[in-house]
């Protein structure tokens, strides 16, 4: 069934209601009026790891509660997913204005590690509206770490990288008490931030706590036209803390909990009524242990509670119900060990997670019993590993080599469920185990004026739940029924990565290009003889292995600072995914390509980007894809920092798809629009 | 919650264990054999009274298995070695006819007796049912008639069907008993001839092709479903019935004869949506 983006055209985008004009209006006066002090800015939207040259990570600076964090921010309260996208190997895919669900080197979720501060936690959604980034908010985190490929294996299985989100801690700081009070507006959907942070810091103990709620309400494309179902409400609370029992150990826990409620997903046929997480920890820290160092331990539990309904849709065929639960127990206990030449990191985890998903439907007669079934039939994963990680230090190059063994037990816990599978796998068994293994070896040579970093690595996953056992899950992309298949086989991966990198004074630049060469990669297959369940479905697709697939990205990148204040930087990627009989792979970005100016000067700062992509040409009809057409979008912000005796205070306002653009990209599901011309406006008080 | 339920689960499962156990020291004394079922009706003729039970609530049409105990008013026991033979008769208007009907043999106890019926259709106020029983006890032979109320099922969904084949042969196809699951479902069913009004005989390898759909979640099928062929041994017609979800399912049918040719039905596509040969199941 085709989406209905319910589009009515908007007046002028500033005319929204009087409250909210209000609103923006004491804002700015809050921005002109107050005293302004000097200060130093910096922005950098991501750094490398520049200390030890051999990791290829990128690290995307959250930190909105550090003093100066926000000025580093082109957007301080946006949302994770812009944070997130504004890594140069993500991209992220839009089903609607929240949630998006990040790719990297472009591959999805189930062949990524997604997790926060190490600890697994996996959507409870079958259609993948709830990417576990969507359970966390800026307002907890310090850090995000994106790593590629094998590389990003020490928090769990991977085949296309890692994305590790770090949690704010004060970590015994000693910085008494400080908080801050935060507030945003965006013109194009009335989006409200508010929030708030309390952090408690001395050297024997520390309890940060923040809170934040965001609502917004549909959004309009660069045609003027609104958006249908493109409106959402969440809020998200987190407390973290710490306490040095004595000088080597220290215990600490962590608590989020995030509700997002009405959320539209204009691109889908259904939304979301709830989509809760609650997250916890408890870990204990030792400095020494033996000739051992840095002894890190968890224990962690996570609930994921996700209810999909369509009962705001006008029009439907039949209504349903598709609510689904994850739950994950885990943990995991890391040292470390340093020598002259080594750099060890031992780690073993291991978790254990309840995937349950329902779909209830209710024919339109209403005396006729609901339609029930499984669609993910409570399958427990059991998973456990130990990864192994050194460094060794050589004069002017250095190897890295990495591996991770791990043992995965899938079990079909309800029998509702398994003889659901059972109608297509007869000899179906209950319980299947994976042996997953990964091994890397990445070096790194200083050969003035350049550094190459070279690497090789060799992985494998077991499928996901969706892969596996899922049972007629929709995907409106292609418009297919999909059924999980058990007897596939672990997805293997070759991988190779290079890098040269040139860094000069004024000037700096890197060429990096991966190659991924993926042996049974899993992927839908229409399977003809099948009967679509999805009413308007054009048939049932059944994940299969493909022989192997290719997937290349390449990209160059470009920093020049044209005066101390004012910085140029540029990016552009090439990126091609094939399969065995050279059919194209879905969701491979066409060239794609951003620059921006950076200017700071004492308390001021401005950006000016330019973000946009190529004419899609290889993509493919068979997976529901049609081409994407190029686009150019252009954002500009300005930041100023105002200090008022002790405390801080940070406003910011931008203006982004500045030309109001009609565009939207290759990973936008349904070719839903992005938003067009929008107002933003972000005010943080700081009381140290 | 689960977790409390599972250790009451436990907790009674295990007494429910050890009180077993305790019983199998005991002999049981002068239990009913047939305390599971229904007594469906209880007459008293000829100084006897004869019970007659079954799995359900009620005489409904389409298959009934029924079980007969006949006991001694005089003695108050149940009668053994009975031969019996029974006659059903629909009183219409205008006719009188009979239906599909086993033998009736004895059934593991001594004293129970088991048969089956198909009824083709309901009673109403003015047509009706009634059971002839001819039995024998030690030579001596009795008769009882009773009238039976013949109900149409509580979900009112088709069990039997009866039709003029291609053949211009009058056929009653009826479903065997089932409790649908999710699941690929054993399924069976009978197949009789209407000779005459009063005799109805097996009609052996045929074959009924299964297109089970959902009328009301865009008439989808459901994979993997295994047409009926005639067994011999049971003297039924088995297969697989795959029911992907719960809900109202049509089971479209196509009865084939021995040279495959289709006797009645249809094939379900985008304009035909049903077939004219169909049994139903809701759960």
């Amino acid at each position: 069934m085709k989406t209905n983006l319910g589009i009515r055209p908007k007046s002028l985008w500033l005319t929204f209601g009087n409250n909210r004009c209000v609103y923006v209006l004491a804002m700015l006066f809050f921005l002109f009026f107050s005293k302004n002090l000097d200060a130093q800015e910096g922005i950098v939207e991501k750094i490398e790891d520049s200390i030890l040259h051999i990791n290829l990570d990128e690290v995307v600076l959250i930190s909105s509660r550090k003093a100066l964090g926000h000025q580093k921010q082109t957007k301080p309260l946006s949302s994770l997913d812009e944070y997130l996208e504004s890594a140069q190997k993500v991209n992220m895919v839009k089903r609607g204005a929240y949630a998006w669900e990040p790719t990297l080197n472009n591959m999805f979720s189930e062949r990524l590690s997604v997790t926060i501060d190490g600890m697994r936690i996996f959507g409870a959604c079958t259609d993948k509206m709830d990417p576990i980034t969507s359970y966390v908010d800026v307002s907890n985190l310090s850090k995000a770490h994106v790593v590629s490929g094998q590389q990003g294996a020490e928090h769990g299985t991977t085949i296309g990288g890692a994305m590790d989100l770090e949690l704010h801690k004060s970590n015994f700081a000693n910085t008494g008490l400080k908080g801050s009070l935060e507030s945003g507006f965006e013109t194009n959907n009335e989006l409200r931030i508010v929030g708030a942070a309390l952090d408690y810091s001395s050297d024997k103990f520390y309890v940060d706590g923040d809170i934040i709620y965001r609502k917004a309400e549909n959004y309009f494309d660069g045609k003027g036209n609104e958006v249908g179902f493109s409106q959402y409400g969440k809020y998200n609370f987190s407390a973290n803390g710490g306490y040095k029992v004595n000088d080597g150990n220290k215990l600490t826990a962590t608590l989020i909990f995030d509700e997002a409620r009405d959320v539209g997903y204009s691109a889908l046929p259904m939304d979301v009524s709830l989509a809760r997480a609650l997250i916890t920890s408890v870990g204990f820290e030792q400095d020494k242990l033996g000739t051992f160092s840095d002894w890190k331990s968890k224990l962690y539990f996570n609930k994921v509670t996700h209810v999909m309904d369509d009962s705001k849709r006008p029009d439907v065929p039949i209504r349903m119900d598709m609510p689904g639960w994850s739950d994950t127990y885990g943990f995991l206990s890391q040292l470390k060990k340093i020598t002259d030449k080594h750099n060890f990191l031992l780690k073993w985890d291991g978790f254990y997670n309840k995937s349950l998903a329902e779909m209830t439907m209710y024919p339109n007669n209403p005396n006729e019993s609901p339609m029930f079934m499984l669609t993910w039939p409570d399958v427990r994963t059991l998973n456990t590993g130990f990864y192994a990680q050194d460094q060794i230090d050589f004069k002017g190059s250095s190897l890295k080599l990495s591996t991770r063994i791990a043992i995965q037990n899938n079990k079909v816990a309800d029998e509702l469920g398994l003889n659901s599978l059972r109608i297509f796998y007869s000899d179906l068994e209950q319980s299947q185990n994976h042996f997953l293994k990964s091994v890397s070896a990445q070096y790194h040579k200083h050969l003035e004026p350049f550094h190459i970093n070279l690497g090789i690595s060799y992985g494998d996953r077991a499928p996901s739940v969706s892969e596996g056992y899922g049972f007629f899950l929709f995907n409106s992309f292609d418009n297919y029924d999909y059924i999980g298949n058990p007897g596939l086989k672990n997805e293997k991966s070759f991988e190779g990565n290079a890098k040269i990198s040139l860094q000069r004074a004024k000037f700096k630049t890197s060429l990096e290009g991966n190659i991924f060469h993926i042996s049974d990669y899993i992927i839908g297959e229409v399977d003809p003889m099948l009967s679509a369940m999805t009413i308007g479905a054009e048939g049932v697709k059944v994940y299969s292995g493909l022989k192997y697939a290719d997937l290349v990205n390449v990209s160059w990148d470009m920093e020049y600072s044209i005066l101390p204040e004012l910085k140029w930087s540029g990016t552009v990627s090439y990126h091609r995914g094939t399969d065995n009989d050279h059919r194209n792979l879905p969701f491979i970005s066409p060239v794609a390509y951003r620059s921006g100016l950076t200017y700071k000067k004492e308390t001021f700062s401005g950006t000016m980007t330019m973000k946009g992509a190529g004419k899609q040409t290889n993509f493919n009809g068979a997976f529901g894809e049609d081409q994407t057409q190029a686009y150019t979008v252009f954002s500009l912000t300005f930041g100023k920092t105002f200090y008022l005796s002790n405390d801080w205070v940070y406003a910011k306002v931008g203006l982004e798809n500045i030309f109001d653009e009609y565009y939207s990209t290759y990973t936008d599901w349904n070719n839903i629009p992005r938003m067009g011309q929008n107002f933003f406006l972000s005010l943080s008080y700081s009381i140290n | 919650m689960k977790t409390i339920k599972l250790v009451i689960a436990a907790i009674i499962f295990s007494i429910g264990f050890s009180s077993c156990t305790k019983d199998d020291d005991s002999p049981i004394v002068e239990e009913n054999p047939l305390a599971d079922y229904k007594m469906v009706s209880s007459l008293k003729a000829n100084a006897h009274t004869i019970e007659v039970y079954s799995e359900q609530e009620q005489y409904t049409i389409g298959y009934n298995e029924l079980f007969i105990r006949i006991k001694d008013d005089a003695s108050d026991s149940y009668i053994s070695n009975a031969e019996i033979s029974w006659t059903p008769l629909m009183h219409m208007s205008q006719m009188k006819h009979s239906c599909p009907k086993s033998a009736i043999v004895e059934d593991g106890d001594e004293s129970v007796y088991k048969g089956f019926v198909i009824f083709q259709m309901p009673g109403n106020d003015d047509e009706y049912w009634d059971l002839t029983l001819d039995y024998t006890i030690d030579g001596v032979a009795y008769s009882v008639t009773q009238l039976l109320d013949v109900k149409a099922p509580a979900d009112n969904k088709r069990r039997v069907t009866v039709f003029t084949g291609s053949d211009d042969v009058r056929y009653v196809l009826a479903m065997m008993p089932l409790t649908p699951e999710v699941a690929i479902n054993d399924f069976s069913a009978m197949l009789f001839k209407m000779e005459n009004m009063m005799t109805f005989s097996l009609t052996e390898n045929y074959e009924v092709a299964l297109d089970p759909r959902m009328p009301s979640m865009g008439n989808h099928s459901s994979p993997n479903n295994v047409n009926l062929v005639y067994d011999a041994e049971s003297k039924m017609y088995m297969g697989k019935l795959s029911l992907t979800m719960t809900g109202y399912w049509k089971i479209n049918m196509k009865l084939l004869n021995e040279s495959n040719e289709v006797i009645k039905g249809e094939d379900v596509t985008d304009e035909n949506t049903e077939s004219s040969l169909f049994f139903e199941l809701e759960f």
